[in-house]
């Protein structure tokens, strides 16, 4: 019986070396890889699901399934007072009012006092805010946190969602999405 | 206050750990010796620094200071005080820096309490952790400072991810870091020995403790994390074969490898290079793995930071470590020479097959975790699951399990099967007979059946080496090694029963409606609204009883919505019997069917025959090398104080 262990190659002793360096490049493709990474909602590319919500704020209109699909693209911004990353996505939200973006808000599982403050202190870029008190509509759009923001196509169509709060530089992009949904 | 001297404290780490770094390479040359005696006082204050920094964060955390982003995001003044504090290491800063206060700790432990390493080796030792830790102080200190202070401070927390507030789930991270982290001294001794090429019995007689310690954390905080999993997910599964399990089983088989190896280059000085290799691999493995769940570049069920610009961040750190030290690997392995010899039927052979078996099943389990990455790189979107994995590992764990009833049967250096033999008649009796026994009851499938009929005679096996001996003077590591391999048979045995003999059944009932599941029958009581402190439920009481005239039990299963952040999560009830447990969810309400005027709810129940073996298997095998442990330490602490006498003795003879 032969003795245990025949020694090994020389050029073995740099294989975990070639082998992590494979991992390395291999991973360097996954992380810069432009594709985004984002779980895509099911949704893109369906309608919007039906819902009719109450009005948030006493005074102002709820949002109803139904406005989506008036002919114009739309912003869905589902969010909430109690959610940070909302006030971060506020000045940005606010930037994309002014240009002319129709906003519509769904507002979830809040209430109408601490939604009257966020207003006042982030801005108000909305047209009408549904209340979503049990975060029903929330689910059926298939989010699972706030801020999430849909691009809606004149026909009601979901064509892109953002997951996380919108930052300056995610503007130019939904710009994009807002002007292809408007083709 | 608290936040800044948690800062101060981290940056002061951070210095120290620099000075340990310089001191302890500058100590190695000729003129910087005298630096060497810094080493072990400053990494002593290092880790001392690195706790209190961590202690600063589990205060904030405590009052919920709002100030401090971290708390803001990831924390409410709603929540129960333990899952406040639990929320201090359940988010990316704060794991991070239970990473460098285990670290710190770890190589402050090594140079209080390492007596056994020649000083060269162990100035290198604790240079290596410093220069390990130092990434890891800058990373937390650039790209992650968890004690960062937000204006305007809000009114209320963000809350914690539902899912994590389990106490279960709280204090399995910090486990499974202890055992993470704790693979870092075992690098750092790796990197020692080859910076000073002194790798012999010695010194893997000091780096074993160490191993078995990390090893242990490990083992249970990978039976803690399954057992949740199982409970909490309420999918009723316990392995899932989820980038974020495999990577926590990737460290755990190359650590048990590494377990094995330093035993047979502690013994009998062979297997060097090799062992070296494995010191290297291991903590690789917690870092690969931290890295894949951190840079989100997979998906996972339970990643929690997505943060490309971090990923790159750790990547870095990898490529410095990991790849600085597979250069020195390469060009110093070809020093350290291979050492003695042996013939492969031997107590070596045996354990060279279990190396590399072991390494087989960490680089099937590395190489399904990363195909999914490799297929998207080629433009194709897969993921890999258990029809991969189960088969691919079973076939290099079953000849382990096979070589594992005889190895530790097996003499030093060379012996013969025929010595052996007569000892292995009953347990591969055993084997066949459990083989054909299930082949009896049918309809079981190939893993399984192999499973239950080698779980039989690998119980019965793992008790020989006790034979013949005189249980109370029998040396406590191979009680460590008998019960550890007795927890692989137990184990074994609880997920061949559980994967072959498991009942499902997925109804919708009406109060009052019974269902038969296995050899239980459940009926649905009332489903009722309750709340929790930051949470409301609907509970289902469910009355259930073991065959015909067993006595009757209530289960409480509920469907949990939290508000902050909405989620929905689902307790599972679970109720255990010494053959099986019982699983019940209680789903949603089942949509009404024209002219139905009660509701029916849904209902997911299993009966799982011997389940829970699978995590007592896993802790027994923790408690095996808890004993081997403790018998190894003792004997050094034997050893250490009958020096010490010898020592005393000639100083008095020398007057």
């Amino acid at each position: 019986m032969s003795d245990l262990p025949a020694k090994a190659p020389r050029w073995a002793i740099w294989l975990p070396l070639a082998l992590f360096l494979g991992f390395v490049a291999l991973v360097i493709v996954g992380l810069y890889r432009p594709a985004d990474r984002n779980v895509a909602s099911a949704l893109v590319g369906k309608s919007m699901p039906q819902f009719d919500l109450p009005a948030a704020l006493p005074g102002r209109p709820g949002l109803d399934s139904k406005v989506l699909a008036n002919g114009k693209p739309h912003l869905v911004n589902v969010f909430a007072s109690w959610c940070i990353p909302c006030r971060v996505e506020a000045p940005q939200l606010g930037a994309l009012a002014k240009a002319g973006v129709p906003i519509e808000g769904i507002s979830v599982r809040d209430t109408t006092e601490n939604l009257q403050g966020f207003l006042q202190t982030n801005g108000d870029p909305f047209q009408r805010i549904g209340a979503d008190d049990d975060g029903k509509v929330q689910l059926a759009l298939g989010s699972s946190g706030v801020p999430e923001t849909y691009v809606v196509d004149g026909k009601g169509t979901i064509v892109y969602q953002h997951i996380g709060e919108i930052r300056p530089e995610h503007l130019g992009l939904l710009l994009e999405k807002l002007k292809e949904a408007g083709q | 206050m608290i936040a800044e001297l948690g800062l101060a404290a981290l940056w002061l780490a951070a210095a120290l750990a620099a000075l340990q770094l310089v001191s302890g390479a500058l100590g190695l040359t000729e003129r910087g010796a005298v630096l060497g005696g810094a080493v072990r006082p400053v990494a002593v204050v290092q880790g001392g620094l690195a706790l209190l920094a961590f202690a600063c964060l589990i205060y904030v955390f405590s009052v919920t200071d709002l100030s401090v982003k971290l708390v803001a995001l990831n924390s409410h003044s709603m929540k129960p005080l333990v899952f406040k504090i639990a929320g201090a290491w359940g988010n990316h800063e704060g794991s991070m820096l239970l990473w460098v206060t285990v670290m710190g700790l770890g190589g402050a432990f090594v140079a209080l309490v390492e007596k056994r390493l020649p000083e060269r080796t162990m100035l290198a030792t604790l240079a290596g952790q410093a220069f390990v830790s130092l990434g890891f102080y800058a990373f937390l200190l650039l790209a992650s400072n968890p004690f960062e202070r937000l204006s305007p401070v809000p009114m209320e927390g963000n809350g914690l991810n539902p899912l994590l507030q389990d106490l279960g789930l709280a204090f399995h991270p910090p486990t499974l870091y202890l055992g993470y982290v704790g693979l870092s001294i075992a690098f750092s001794f790796a990197i020692g020995a080859l910076v000073t090429r002194e790798v012999g019995p010695a010194f893997a007689k000091a780096m074993r403790p160490w191993v078995l310690g990390a090893w242990i954390f490990l083992t249970v905080g990978i039976t803690a994390g399954s057992y949740w999993a199982y409970y909490e997910l309420g999918w009723g599964g316990w392995w899932f074969w989820d980038p974020v399990e495999n990577a926590s089983l990737m460290p755990w088989l190359a650590a048990t490898a590494l377990l094995h190896s330093c035993g047979v280059l502690a013994a009998r000085n062979a297997l060097r290079a090799w062992t070296i290799m494995l010191g290297v691999v291991a903590f690789s493995m917690s870092m690969i793995g931290t890295f894949l769940v951190r840079s989100g570049i997979l998906t996972s069920v339970h990643a929690f930071a997505v943060d490309p610009q971090r990923g790159t961040f750790i990547l870095a750190l990898l490529a410095i470590y990991i790849g600085g030290a597979l250069v020195l690997f390469g060009l110093r392995a070809a020093t350290v020479t291979e050492g003695e010899r042996f013939a492969f039927v031997s107590r070596e052979g045996a354990l060279v097959v279990n190396n590399v078996m072991l390494s087989a099943i960490l680089g099937i389990v590395l190489f399904g975790t990363l195909y999914p990455l490799f297929a998207e790189a080629m433009g194709a979107k897969v993921s890999v699951g258990p029809p991969y994995f189960n088969p691919m590992s079973a076939l290099f764990a079953v000849p382990m399990l096979v070589v594992l009833m005889v190895g530790p049967l097996l003499r030093w250096r060379r012996d013969k099967f025929g010595r052996v033999g007569r000892g292995l008649v009953i347990p591969a009796m055993l084997v066949v007979a459990g083989g054909i026994g299930v082949l009896v009851l049918g309809g079981v499938a190939l893993l399984p059946w192999i499973g239950l009929a080698l779980s039989v005679g690998l119980g019965w096996a793992s008790l020989l080496p006790l034979k013949g001996r005189n249980l109370r003077r029998t040396p406590l590591p191979i009680w460590g090694m008998v019960v550890a391999h007795f927890g692989i048979a137990v184990a074994l045995f609880g997920m061949s029963s559980e994967s072959a003999f498991s009942v499902e059944k997925l109804v919708a009932v009406r109060m009052g409606e019974v269902t038969q599941v296995g050899p239980w029958g459940v009926k649905l009581g009332t489903v009722e609204p309750v709340a929790g402190p930051n949470w409301t439920a609907m509970e289902a009481r469910l009355l259930v009883r073991y065959g015909i005239d067993g006595k009757v039990t209530r289960m409480l299963p509920q469907s949990r919505s939290f508000w902050t952040p909405p989620q929905q999560t689902s307790e599972s009830a679970l109720l255990t019997r010494w053959n099986g447990q019982l699983y019940a969810v209680l789903g949603g309400e089942a949509p009404k069917v024209d002219g139905e005027k009660q509701s029916r709810w849904q209902l997911r129940l299993w009966w799982k025959p011997f389940a829970p073996l699978i995590w007592i298997g896993g802790l027994l095998i923790a408690l095996g090398g808890l004993l081997a442990l403790l018998g190894r330490v003792a004997a050094d602490v034997r050893r250490i104080v009958a020096k010490d006498k010898i020592a005393y003795r000639r100083e008095k003879q020398g007057r």
